[in-house]
């Protein structure tokens, strides 16, 4: 049970979600976006998040878009990780998003709000990292376009006021040679230890990772050893780890050494799924 | 909803709300922050979706919305507004109910509503369910007393059922 009450706001556009969010703001009540709510609902619950005012996204068509145009894959902040699965557009997104969570919880988990959220694994994050996608964020100021390194650098770094509208891939990463691997302490529902996402493009190797850092991030320095020619896999993903953007994390899902172990371990399996050796 | 509309009507935070309980409109009135579960369980006295962790965990509180299974604490009732709902009460005589009483797939019985309704659903989306379909639904679920063999048993009746001609998804 939520120990407090707020407003709720279920605008049909893009303009009327942004002038309500600025209204709340105005008259001081902490607004919050809101798109599956699963996250806010269980901070609520202990009190971490208080927004006064929420403002749901679900009733705005373009939150709710999955398909091609031309040659762009667009998939709306509100569109479930189950519909991202079910759809299979995107297969190695599909299969992140089937990472998160379990099953029923990903009919009201959101790519919006995995992407947007405090808990910080953002798994869903990985494919459109290493797919450079974009995204499209509103705000008061009307409707702009980034690329994703530019707005999320291991968090979503969105101006005040602003939501995640859609994200934007290119046709030509869908359905690149892929690979996705997801280390849990135990069985098939957890949050990761470690979590790779791997693409080929062109002789290439595309990294991302979740899990190993208190933050999701893709590193252009672990996909230069990556594809240094002549070092063999054990040594790739030997110079990787010494090269985490962070240390690695400890927590109750495990130890840093741990995660450090599975951390070379799930490069060189990719190593060998993409390159066959 | 029209957003300055309702911020004018809405400043306590309390809302009307009209929904489809297993085929019966129900109007209310309800907090904004009261999730779905609460609205089921303390306005309506649906009181066969369980609270259980209340974090999304266990599946206890699973019902069905819109025909997906949907763990009614990470929903507030207020987003729910105009949809349809089955509870457990609606599904009195479904295969997977009466599936779950001949293979006595329940100890305490606790767990045993949020999965017949997560078993509704899988047999409603896939009545060709491949065991590895089976197997990510059913993980949604957690049955304390371990009764996960019996329960298994029961769905993968079920669907055996609804395969040789039965209707998987009874009257509801
Ligand atoms: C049972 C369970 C298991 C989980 N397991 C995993 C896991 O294994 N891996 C993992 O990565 N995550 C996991 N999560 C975390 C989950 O992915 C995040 O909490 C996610 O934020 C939930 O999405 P939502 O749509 O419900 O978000 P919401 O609750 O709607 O929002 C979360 C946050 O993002 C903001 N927000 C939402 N949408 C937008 C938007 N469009 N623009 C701007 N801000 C926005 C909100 O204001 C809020 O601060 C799990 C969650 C649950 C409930
Ligand atoms: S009470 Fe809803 S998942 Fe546990
Ligand atoms: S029968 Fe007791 S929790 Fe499942």
């Amino acid at each position: 049970m939520i120990p407090f009450d707020f407003e709720y706001y279920r605008p049909s556009s893009v303009k009327e979600a942004a002038d309500a969010y600025q209204a709340l703001q105005a008259q001081g009540k902490q607004p919050m976006y809101w798109s599956g709510g699963t996250e806010i609902i269980t901070m609520a619950r202990l009190n971490e998040d208080r927004p006064g005012a929420v403002v749901d996204l679900k009733a705005i068509p373009e939150c709710n878009v999955i398909e091609f145009r031309e040659n762009d894959l667009i998939i709306g902040g509100c569109v479930t990780l189950s519909a991202v699965t079910g759809s299979n557009f995107f297969p190695l997104l599909g299969r992140a998003a089937q990472g998160v969570a379990d099953q029923t919880s990903r009919n009201k988990i959101t790519l919006g709000g995995n992407l947007c959220g405090r808990i910080y694994y953002r798994e869903a994050v990985l494919p459109l990292l290493v797919a450079d996608s974009r995204l499209v964020i509103a705000g008061k100021g009307g409707v702009r376009e980034a690329a994703i390194h530019e707005v999320f650098r291991g968090q979503i770094r969105l101006e005040p006021g602003e939501f995640l509208l859609q994200t934007v891939t290119d046709r030509e990463f869908v359905s690149l040679p892929s690979v996705h691997v997801k280390k849990r302490q135990i069985g098939n529902v957890g949050y990761p230890l470690v979590t790779l996402v791997a693409v080929k493009k062109g002789s290439r190797i595309r990294a991302a990772f979740s899990g190993i850092c208190g933050f999701p991030f893709r590193s252009a320095s672990i996909e230069q050893v990556l594809n240094t020619p002549g070092l063999s896999a054990e040594e790739r993903a030997r110079q990787a780890a010494g090269r985490l953007p962070a240390p690695p994390l400890t927590n109750t899902e495990g130890t840093a050494d741990y995660r450090l172990f599975l951390f070379k371990q799930t490069i060189k399996d990719a190593i060998h799924a993409l390159e066959g050796r | 909803m029209n957003v300055l509309e309702s911020a004018s009507l809405n400043s306590n935070a309390i809302y009307p709300l009209e929904l489809e309980v297993n085929g019966e409109r129900r109007w209310l009135w309800v907090r904004a922050a009261e999730t779905l579960l609460h609205t089921l369980r303390d306005h309506l006295g649906l009181t066969g979706c369980k609270p259980g962790c209340e974090n999304g965990d266990c599946g206890a509180c699973t019902v069905i919305l819109n025909g997906l299974p949907m763990k009614s604490c990470l929903m507030l009732a207020v987003e729910a507004d105009g949809q349809r709902i089955t509870t457990i009460e609606g599904l009195k005589h479904s295969p997977v109910q009466e599936q779950f009483v001949l293979k006595q797939a329940f100890q305490c019985g606790y767990c045993t509503s949020g999965f017949i309704m997560n078993g509704h659903g899988l047999l409603s989306a896939h009545p060709d369910a491949d065991p590895e379909t089976i197997r990510l639904w059913l993980e949604s679920n957690i049955c304390r007393c371990t009764s996960y063999e019996e329960i298994h048993g029961a769905i993968m009746a079920a669907l055996a059922v609804n395969k040789e001609g039965g209707s998987a998804t009874g009257s509801s």
